[in-house]
């Protein structure tokens, strides 16, 4: 244990941060500014998340950090690193075991229970933001519920490509009250996003915390000739064999030769403890 | 018949200066107003307080509402005028950049009011927005263009299209034909008076050229110093000039 406070943070900030999660979950969706603290990283690296976490966790958690879905990533792995070394919480890359996953752009494979926090780094928590540049007259449309703008962005995706290519970062509307940008996850974690855990957003560099309550109404907007659909890439995973996992494309070589991997690697990975095998898992194998 | 609008002694000050003072007129369903003076004389501060985008410090603006009968819109709730905004009333910039969003196509701008009253069916947005393209003249094979590769004229009409796509009963216009050259000026004023006529608008234009009030406004309002000067019937107040500016103005007009 290093002479750090517990998780990094001091306990008035994180208090600070926990009247922030708090109001947050009374108000699902909406965005509640905080006084976001220079952590030791750069900001777009998980500041904000981090901060989440720091607030969250007790010493009696069990931590774990995805990124893109991958327990193995540099980003995934230092912040792994880091609340080993202030928080001294246990650490595990099993999804089930964890009490607190922060997780940048993907939601796990496996279903959330009532005991989790799933805490998520986001970039731009507004969705507003590349339709409406000004701070004040976004604030204006979520408080005054005018989101016909956000139609005008899927309106412009159906007239340029045939069909809605928003594929990450899809807007939802929470409660029947607020639009959200449920952070660069794929659109096809966007059902799961109505789950049994806590999810928490948190935005450092744009100061701002937002969360969805457990067993919340979360609905993708679309069109009603043009319904919102879950994509992923038409294919099983080529390790495991999962039909219902996202998938990563990884490019093998020039010859145009690539392979489907599941994104969340402990899902993939506990696919494969359990027998199941997937094209190329044998050969990679040997 | 109730006035569609009465507008009793609003007054704007910017400090000690005065914006538009002690303005008071009534105007009818389906009529055409004009508000005519040189730059500083109020004429924008009168409409940007009418449309509701400046608060004015007194008077009364009662707008005869669809559900309500009149109500003033000054002490109505925010949201409810910016409901009035999006529906009921229309506003055309002087320059189209100002009423865009020009980073979206020409079919996303008009499509922009429907969806934002609620409107979710892609195919009957999309019908109605060429609809409106050829109403006000432009291609439909423009649709998906973005309003940065129209020329000003174009702009300016699908601004038009854009504001009264939602068949709204009021449209305030702020110079609408500043900018344009004589030729493109015509034509716009030509589609202007035909859709006023045609779906019996209500229009308070701000102008300060006289040609533009002649061919539009059935009654005109003189500013001068943030004061109505002279009013009443446009070819009564440009034929037979009363006040000294007006008469002033009337006979500034070049002569080709």
């Amino acid at each position: 244990m290093s002479e750090y406070n517990f998780a990094y943070l001091d306990e008035q900030t994180k208090r600070m941060i926990r009247r922030a999660i708090l109001k947050g979950l009374a108000v699902p969706g909406y965005q509640v500014p905080f006084a976001s603290r220079e952590m030791p990283m750069p900001y777009g690296w998980g500041t904000g998340g981090v901060q989440v976490s720091a607030a969250t966790l007790t010493p009696e958690d069990t931590f774990k950090v995805i990124d893109q879905g991958a327990d193995d990533t540099t980003n995934a792995v230092s912040i792994r690193k880091f609340f080993e070394n202030t928080a001294d919480v246990e650490t595990t890359e099993e999804t089930e075991k964890a009490t607190v996953i922060q997780t940048r752009h993907r939601i796990p494979e496996a279903k959330l229970t009532e005991d989790q926090i799933l805490v998520y780094q986001v970039p731009i928590p507004e969705p507003l933001r590349f339709l409406e540049p000004r701070e004040t007259e976004t604030r204006k449309m979520h408080s005054l519920e005018e989101y016909g703008l956000m139609h005008v962005k899927l309106y412009e995706d159906i007239s340029q490509h045939g069909a809605i290519s928003t594929s990450y970062a899809y807007p939802v509307k929470v409660s029947d009250r607020y639009v959200m940008d449920p952070s660069p996850i794929p659109k096809f974690d966007n059902p799961k996003l109505e789950m049994d855990a806590i999810q928490l957003f948190g935005a450092g560099r744009e100061q701002r915390i937002y969360a969805v309550p457990p067993h919340t109404k979360v609905v993708s907007l679309d069109f009603e000739d043009y319904p919102f659909e879950a994509t992923k890439a038409d294919h099983p995973c080529d390790l495991c064999g999962a039909e219902d996992s996202y998938l990563d494309e990884v490019i093998m070589d020039d010859a145009g030769n690539r392979m489907f991997v599941c994104s969340d690697t402990d899902y993939c990975r506990s696919r494969r403890a359990a027998g199941h095998v997937g094209r190329l898992a044998e050969e990679g194998a040997a | 018949m109730t006035p569609l609008l009465q507008v009793k002694r609003i007054e704007k000050r910017y400090g000690a200066r005065i914006g538009c003072a002690d303005v008071s007129f009534d105007l009818y369903p389906g009529e055409v107003m004009g508000i005519v003076g040189e730059s500083g004389s109020g004429k924008s501060t009168l409409l940007n307080c009418l449309a509701g985008h400046l608060e004015p410090d007194a008077g009364q603006i009662i707008f005869d509402t669809r559900a309500d009968g009149p109500v003033d819109t000054v002490t109505m709730s925010e949201p409810e005028r910016r409901m009035l905004g999006r529906t009921d009333w229309a506003f055309v910039h002087q320059h189209a950049r100002d009423g865009l969003r020009m980073s979206v196509s020409a079919g996303g701008n008009i499509g922009e009011r429907l969806m934002a009253v609620g409107d979710c069916h892609y195919g009957d947005i999309r019908d109605k927005a060429i609809d409106w393209l050829d109403r006000v003249e432009i291609d439909e094979g423009r649709v998906d263009d973005r309003p940065t590769a129209f020329s000003g004229g174009m702009q300016q009409r699908l601004q038009i299209a854009r504001n009264l796509v939602t068949g709204p009963r009021l449209v305030f216009m702020d110079e609408p034909t500043g900018g344009l050259d004589v030729s493109v000026q015509a034509r716009l004023l030509d589609l202007l008076r035909g859709l006023v006529r045609e779906m019996g608008l209500s229009a308070i234009i701000v102008t300060h050229d006289l040609a533009v009030v002649r061919l539009l406004a059935d009654r005109l309002m003189v500013m001068k110093d943030g004061r109505v000067v002279e009013a009443g019937l446009t070819d009564q107040v440009l034929d037979d000039p009363q006040h000294a500016y007006t008469q002033l103005l009337v006979s500034s007009v070049l002569q080709v």
